[in-house]
């Protein structure tokens, strides 16, 4: 798999009136392309920032991001859905290739094709408040999913949802992911979402962080999250990374 | 089909609503009837507190010197040109705001003493600017609306979601998009709910300004009626100024609720 980014050595200081604050001190790996990684690591450790960061939305204080392709567009999916409730769904999905300038007859058959694909047809006329928690994040993920972004940020995709929900919807968010074949970095704080959704899982120290260790997860046969968490050595990986975490506590 | 828990429900609702209006009506009727009393027999002095039967007669006698509608039409017509002018300015002052952050924070320690100002003590300079005329009436209710309506409206918008924010800045939308697309339309409630506010200092405006200068309205009746010691006026002014002030309250109540449906 060829590499489509490279974080090398990022570090992020917040300068405030009472002082300096360094919430990130030296981060590097590599993405390849289509993998799907989680970075998970401790309230407050600078996962979001780091996120941020690589997807262009806040500037490091130093170190570098490279990107492989040129221009790269990035899709954001946020902790809540953020749908807009004064628009239906259909115009929710189209907003970002509006915000873009690229809605034309193609892109908005295939942003709508997805609600077909996803089961959320009968709701394009509907606003947002009428669908259900998971309903709504799939059509966040439609919407990001509608600018054909070469590289998918999740930040706490999840957090928002009730327990269950958050199952169901992590199923269908890493089908959804997978059968686009983008490459995902998804932050969380929640190590067994990481474990069942992510090929690599990221964990940082706490604030300000480093890379407290990478691990690749190999499970035979990977399937649906839901599943991923029946494996066995599901609780191996979970064992690790809660050790990692326990240690950088310290 | 309605459950009879339903039916029950909505028949304690309706009664409950039914007894709270029914004593408001009463309190009405006593407070009337009370002040009636109170001044046939002596109790308060009627020269100056007036009586009921008093402003009806009043009223009616404007009424049929043509003046009732004349000065009621004159107080409403200036009230809601000064609240749309005032609602067109606050809602440009307040989009600049949000768009320049650099003038926002350069304006907001004068937009708050704007707002803590009596703006009625602006009245004798904008008599002299504007003239003694409507003009006056117009600047000042729209110099008593602006300054809060804009508060108001610039507040909603500084409050907009951060992740939808964050949403915007991850389309690469720019600041005009992001007022567009998300600042102005999720901040609609806020915009319509400054209108009850915009409406209730435009006319707080207008009877200063009529105070002034006016020749007509309200706010001239007022203090006509002080001026020549016919408080019977003074308080018929009063009372149709708390109707008035009611049914202006109520339209605007009844189209937020039309535009947030």
């Amino acid at each position: 798999m060829s590499k489509i980014l490279q974080v090398i050595k990022i570090g992020k200081k917040y300068n405030t009136i009472n002082g300096e604050i360094e919430a990130i001190k030296d981060i590097s790996f590599d993405i390849n392309e289509g993998e799907f990684v989680a970075i998970v690591g401790t309230s407050g450790c600078g996962k979001s920032t780091l996120l941020s960061i690589i997807s262009g939305l806040l500037k490091q204080s130093k170190g570098e991001v490279k990107y492989n392709i040129d221009n790269p567009v990035i899709g954001y999916m946020l902790q809540e859905d953020a749908l807009f409730e004064h628009l239906k769904i259909k115009d929710n999905v189209l907003l970002g290739l509006k915000i873009q300038n690229k809605l034309n007859k193609e892109t908005k058959n295939f942003a709508l094709n997805l609600l077909k694909k996803y089961n959320l047809e009968k709701f394009i006329d509907k606003k947002p408040s009428e669908l259900s928690g998971g309903m709504k994040q799939r059509v966040a993920l439609i919407r990001t999913l509608a600018i054909n972004p070469d590289i998918l940020f999740l930040d706490e995709p999840f957090s928002a949802l009730d327990s269950s929900t958050s199952l169901l919807v992590s199923d269908d968010v890493y089908k959804m992911i997978k059968e686009s074949g983008k490459t995902t970095i998804m932050v969380t704080h929640d190590i067994a979402s990481a474990i069942s959704m992510a090929d690599k899982v990221i964990v940082l120290s706490k604030s300000p962080s480093v890379v407290k260790n990478i691990h690749e997860i190999n499970f035979e046969n990977k399937d649906i999250p839901t599943i991923n968490r029946q494996n066995e050595k599901f609780h191996y990986y979970y064992e690790l990374i809660w050790k990692d975490l326990d240690d950088a506590l310290e | 089909m309605l459950s009879n828990e339903q039916k029950e429900f909505i028949k304690k609702y309706k009664k409950k609503k039914r007894i709270i209006l029914l004593i408001q009506l009463l309190i009405i009727v006593v407070f009337f009837i009370t002040w009636e009393l109170l001044s046939k027999y002596n109790i308060i002095n009627s020269f100056i507190f007036s009586s009921p039967s008093k402003v009806i007669k009043t009223i009616y006698k404007l009424y049929l010197d043509n003046n009732l509608f004349k000065h009621i039409w004159v107080t409403i017509y200036e009230t809601l040109i000064s609240f749309s002018i005032g609602l067109i300015i606050s809602l440009i002052i307040s989009i600049l705001l949000y768009l320049y952050n650099g003038f926002y924070k350069v304006m907001d320690p004068f937009l708050t003493c704007l707002n803590s100002l009596p703006k009625v003590a602006l009245g004798p300079m904008i008599i002299i600017v504007a003239g003694a005329n409507i003009k006056s009436i117009i600047v000042m209710a729209v110099l008593i609306n602006v300054i809060v309506s804009t508060v108001v409206i610039t507040n909603g918008f500084y409050n907009t979601d951060k992740i939808k924010l964050k949403l915007m800045a991850s389309f690469k939308a720019n600041k005009y998009q992001v007022l567009k697309y998300l600042v102005i339309p999720s901040s609609y409630k806020t915009i319509i709910s400054s209108f009850k506010l915009g409406i209730s200092m435009s006319l707080i405006g207008v009877i200063s300004g009529e105070f002034l200068v006016s020749r007509e309205g309200l706010g001239y009746l007022i203090i006509y009626g002080t001026q020549v010691f016919n408080l019977d006026l003074v308080i018929s002014g009063i009372l149709l100024l708390i109707v008035i002030s009611y049914i202006l309250y109520k339209l605007v109540e009844y189209l937020e609720k039309k535009l947030l449906s």
